[in-house]
């Protein structure tokens, strides 16, 4: 757009209204400029439904993780109020110094979530404990003044939500005012007093039923306050304290120290400071993970690559819970858009309905999903011709097998859960801590070749009988808690192992069996109260920190222990221990192994626990297989990890060397597509001057730089060198050092 | 304005006789001019508001006059003489706790009367602090309890105010034996001081730092639990942090205290032979810590960065995101920012 000015600068332009946009329908965005065939249309409305119920989800999950935070806060706030209130003749209360009551809200790094915390912060007090609550940004409030003119029209604004609106003209005039805290509390007086008589007892909140409300102050980022606002602010309303009831929160992202280093004692004293932590995030990620997506009641699933791309996002940068729902909307939104069989990825009994609708377009992309031809080919070759040519055959399929992939993620999850709490405290975690980790591992690959789960099994083997039994106790809870029947028969035994290891018990108390199952006992509290850094020093020079290492140590201390009668295999330990490396400890492991097999031995105990081991072991083999085995798995699982990372992750200056680089990448014109090396001389001139620049070294010749963008540039528009006038050529040979000029990250001329 | 003799003002004012009297005389009687303004000056609770507001009814006080010093520079000069200039019987009274030489502007101006209001002594603030005891027990019993607390906390803290707020919180664990039944009578002050003075002590450290607030202690004496338990501000001290943003941190430290050329030495696999002799240059063998940290430019510190994490590391936004964010939070926070936290905002380009 044009202007009349001569000078230079910037210009404002007023978008032209009459214009207007045809604005388009979203779902019209899904086409993909396709035929209707793929049910575009569908596709969206089914993204949408199954995104708002994870939305409500996720929002029901924050708001009673912070449930007992906002609830210990409010009571925090109506006690010291309530001191505050009683204005009591006592000899006590006169003395003592009015200290302002401050809330320290410690909410961690996640900057990002604490928006959302406030705001649903504020509502909560303004429902329950008072219609004056303010919140306050370090940006807003360079100084005193501004600190005050905000809370003033801030205030003023929670008023006429109380107040009927006629008050409306006056608040306009009142905005330009200079408030100070002596005005401040003459309106509250003036509030407080009108307000009373007008509400009708039966509208009264809870809010109102004192006389006087107190002022909530909200400092979001206490941090980022200057220090000389802060003080002067709490000495100024400290001293105003008797007729404006001032609460303070303020919001801490790092830790509760910050008080101290901003304030100086003299005005700390002025505070009653009482702490409060929010969740930590990481527990607030497990949460939310194990509701949206360790579960069948949402069909969406992210393959491991995107789980991993997401959740590595969150622990790697920026412990945002509110990033990582976005990421996964826009994995749900990618896969809806991209698959088009997602139209399938809805709960089953629809699901099955959508397939008698499907085209015959639709019928052909299952033909086509790699999972699907996978399990044709198993197939016999009658089956074969019929899935491949008869549409009907082919849906009936297809329904069979869809149903099949629900009843899979069923006993997935709840399987999953089971070993779960039997590895989840493991020493040293060989399958993680957290139940997202063993996730990401059992869809990485398959489980039964890693070598954690190896461990995790042979550290199972060595537990003790009240161990075992909580983590059964806890099994079972999994498997009740459950409302499908799939697995019913697993939670009979695990019943029945909780029954069999009780009646141990009672064969106990007889004199056979007694002493190795006390034995055991013993072994086990000596372990627990051992660490393995105390066992360290009887083998100097084993690399103790490797896990195998210490899984070897914890053998030996197990079994040296629990078989004191074995005389001359522990002797042979012995022997081994005082060698130093970690093969000869593996060694005599693998002996002792060989020995325990063999050695008839075994008590009632650990013929059990193998028992169950195996059980446990049966069960992962038979339910948690990678989700790539099973056919029109595509259909729910989102994979493409490598378009989320573009979006999720941008790199600037990555993106900025590609479009100078290869400048097709984004321009998408043909003209512009060039082998490795090449410089197409129709390139835009600041690619070519930033080519011929890279193969430079270090140092730049200018003028060498000048002649070889002189050279390429003529030689795009097909002319002799002789045709171009001498002043033409000039130009053009000082294109690149204009164009160094433009570059964004230089200084300007 | 100023009435000539109030009757009770010796128990209303303790232990500022000749301050009082001082003042009397400057206002005079109703009719007279006073002086046209007075600057008092003093400790942090050493009276000066008190006793002005006491002996004034209405008149032109500037409390917390330190501030004037801020603003403009006409606006002190103008105050001192507003008698002249508005031709009224002003006095301008200052509060303040910087003796006057550290306001007088460098262009002269007129001279108020300076008047010092000396730090209370032990004995003043015994006296004081005796003076309004609880009406239910006696003014002996009360005395006693002050004089221990004194003894605590008179090391520490001379702050009157404090002080006695300190002894009101207090109090009602000095008479828990009484209130029992376990202490005869209340002379006997041995046995109450063994009872208080650990207790005491114990509130140096938490309460009168602001480390537990006043509500949880009187919390804490009446539940009769040990303070151990409640943990202080301080002890919050951990912060939970993403992954790269540790690093980030760690990298701002070395960049801010390792001289730019050794990043080649310490970061680079094959950095080749740097003789030893000459590598670091005199001035640098001075402990860097002493020398406080240096500013360094933000590639350096991504440069670094990449070097010291284990992985590849792409320089995506997010990371970018993170160096802000990380400047904005921690410049005054985190020990270890700390130390190099206003030099890393001083990084152009961000």
């Amino acid at each position: 757009m044009a202007t009349s000015s001569v000078s230079k600068g910037c210009f404002v332009f007023k978008p032209n209204f009459k214009k207007r946009k045809i604005s388009v329908p979203i779902e019209d965005y899904f086409n993909k400029g396709k035929n209707e065939s793929e049910d575009s249309k569908l596709r969206f409305e089914t993204y949408q439904l199954i995104w708002q119920q994870m939305k409500s989800e996720t929002e029901r999950l924050q708001e009673e993780l912070n449930k007992n935070l906002f609830d210990s806060l409010i009571e925090f706030l109506q006690k010291s109020h309530s001191v505050f209130q009683k204005n009591s003749r006592d000899w006590g209360c006169q003395i003592k110094l009015r200290e302002i009551p401050t809330a320290a809200l410690v909410l961690g790094v996640n900057v990002t979530d604490h928006d959302l915390t406030f705001r649903s912060l504020t509502e909560v007090l303004q429902n329950n404990v008072t219609p004056y609550v303010v919140s306050l940004q370090a940006k807003d409030c360079p100084d005193t003044k501004h600190f005050l003119q905000k809370l003033a029209s801030q205030l003023m604004d929670c008023n006429v939500d109380v107040q009927s609106k006629e008050k409306e003209s006056v608040q306009v005039t009142q905005k330009k005012i200079y408030y100070s805290m002596d005005s401040l509390s003459t309106w509250y007086m003036n509030v407080t007093q009108k307000t009373d008589p007008k509400i009708p007892r039966k509208k009264r909140t809870p809010s109102s039923q004192w006389q006087s409300p107190p002022v909530v102050l909200i400092l979001k980022d206490m941090e980022s306050f200057t220090t000389k606002v802060l003080q002067d602010f709490i000495i100024i309303s400290s001293q105003h304290l008797h007729e404006f009831p001032l609460i303070l929160i303020f919001g801490i992202a790092t830790s509760p120290i910050v008080v101290h280093r901003l304030l100086p004692h003299a005005v700390s004293s002025l505070l009653c400071i009482e702490l409060f932590q929010s969740l930590s995030c990481k527990e607030h990620l497990t949460t939310v993970l194990d509701k949206l997506l360790l579960t069948t009641q949402f069909p969406f699933k992210l393959s491991e690559k995107v789980l991993q791309v997401l959740t590595n996002i969150f622990l790697y940068h920026d412990f945002s819970i509110q990033n990582f729902i976005k990421g996964l909307q826009l994995s749900l939104l990618e896969h809806f858009y991209s698959q088009p069989l997602s139209v399938l990825c809805c709960n089953l009994p629809e699901a099955k309905r959508r397939i008698n609708f499907l085209s015959d377009n639709q019928c052909e992309n299952i033909r086509r999903l790699p999972s699907f031809r996978r399990y044709v080919e198993k197939q016999a070759s009658e089956k074969q011709v019929a899935l491949l040519t008869n549409e009907r055959f082919l849906k009936e399929e297809t329904q069979s097998l869809l149903e099949n992939l629900h009843v899979y993620h069923t006993n997935y999850f709840l399987v999953l859960r089971c070993l779960h709490q039997f590895t989840s405290s493991l020493p040293k975690y060989p399958l993680g801590r957290q139940i997202r980790e063993l996730y990401c591992t059992c869809l990485e690959k398959n489980i039964l070749d890693s070598e954690e789960y190896a461990s995790a099994l042979q550290l199972l083997r060595m537990l003790a009988k009240d161990e075992l039994m909580a983590m059964l106790q806890k099994c079972f809870k999994v498997f009740k808690s459950s409302s499908e029947k799939q697995l019913g028969n697993t939670a009979k035994r695990i019943e029945e192992f909780l029954a069999q290891f009780q009646s141990l018990d009672a064969a106990a108390l007889g004199p056979m069996s007694a002493e190795p199952v006390q034995d055991e006992r013993a072994s086990l509290l000596d372990w627990r109260g051992m660490s393995v850094r105390k066992c360290h020093p009887m083998v100097p020079g084993a690399p103790s920190r490797s896990r195998a290492g210490i899984i070897a140590l914890w053998c030996i201390c197990r079994t040296t222990e629990a078989k004191e009668e074995e005389e001359d295999t522990s002797e042979s330990q012995s022997k081994g221990l005082q060698k130093t490396d970690l093969y000869h400890l593996q060694k005599s492991l693998l002996e002792m192994k060989e020995l325990r097999r063999t050695s008839k031995r075994q008590t009632k105990f650990e013929v059990l626990r193998e028992q169950l081991v195996s059980f446990i072991d049966s069960l992962v083999r038979e339910y948690l297989l990678l989700p790539e085995t099973q056919p029109l798995h595509e259909v729910l699982y989102f994979s493409a990890a490598h378009t989320l990372r573009q979006h999720l992750n941008a790199a600037p200056r990555i993106a900025l060397h590609t479009a100078l680089n290869n400048p097709y990448y984004y321009l998408k014109n043909e003209a512009l597509r060039s082998e490795e090396g090449c410089i197409p001389n129709v390139a835009p001139d600041i690619c070519i001057a930033y080519k011929l620049h890279l193969e430079c070294s270090r140092l730049i010749n200018l003028v060498d730089w000048s002649e070889a963008f002189a050279t390429v540039v003529t030689a795009a528009e097909k002319m002799d060198a002789n045709s171009v006038t001498s002043e033409e050529r000039t130009e053009i040979i000082q294109y690149p050092l204009k164009s160094i000029l433009q570059c964004p990250s230089k200084h300007t001329e | 304005m100023v009435p000539a003799r109030m009757p009770h003002l010796e128990n209303m004012v303790l232990c500022r006789e000749s301050q009082v009297s001082t003042l009397q005389s400057l206002f005079g009687e109703r009719h007279h001019f006073s002086f046209p303004s007075i600057f008092i000056y003093g400790h942090t609770a050493s009276g000066k508001t008190y006793v002005t507001q006491t002996l004034l009814k209405s008149l032109e006080v500037l409390d917390k006059a330190e501030y004037l010093r801020d603003m403009e520079a006409n606006l002190l000069p103008g105050f001192l003489r507003l008698q002249e200039l508005t031709d009224r019987n002003v006095t301008v009274i200052f509060l303040s706790e910087i003796v006057w030489e550290k306001f007088r502007p460098n262009t002269g101006c007129f001279e108020p009367f300076v008047l010092y209001f000396p730090d209370y002594s032990i004995g003043n603030l015994q006296k004081i602090l005796s003076h309004d005891h609880p009406p239910e027990y006696s003014a002996d019993f009360y005395a006693a309890y002050i004089n221990i607390l004194l003894g605590v906390f008179y090391t520490v803290c001379r702050d009157l105010k404090e002080l006695r707020h300190l002894a009101v919180l207090n109090f009602p664990k000095y008479c828990e034996p009484v209130v029992k039944g376990e202490v005869a009578s209340e002379r006997d002050t041995r046995k109450l001081w063994r009872n208080i003075e650990p207790h005491l002590k114990k509130a140096m450290q938490t309460v009168y730092l602001r480390e537990i607030s006043s509500s949880q202690w009187e919390k804490l004496q009446k539940d009769d639990t040990d303070p151990g338990q409640l943990k202080g501000l301080s002890a919050y001290t951990q912060v939970e942090l993403p992954y790269y943003s540790k690093f980030i941190l760690i990298a701002a430290y070395l960049a801010s205290y390792n001289p730019a050329r050794t990043d080649r030495r310490f970061f680079l696999k094959h950095h080749g032979k740097i003789k030893k002799t000459n590598f670091l240059k005199k001035h640098e063998k001075t402990s860097n810590h002493l020398l406080g940290p240096k500013p360094f430019p933000l590639d350096r510190l991504l440069a670094i960065l990449y070097s010291i994490v284990d992985s590849r590391v792409a320089p995506t936004a997010n990371i970018f995101s993170q160096v802000t964010l990380m400047i904005s939070y921690y410049v005054s926070s985190l020990p270890l920012w700390n130390s190099s936290g206003n030099v890393i905002s001083r990084v152009p380009g961000i």
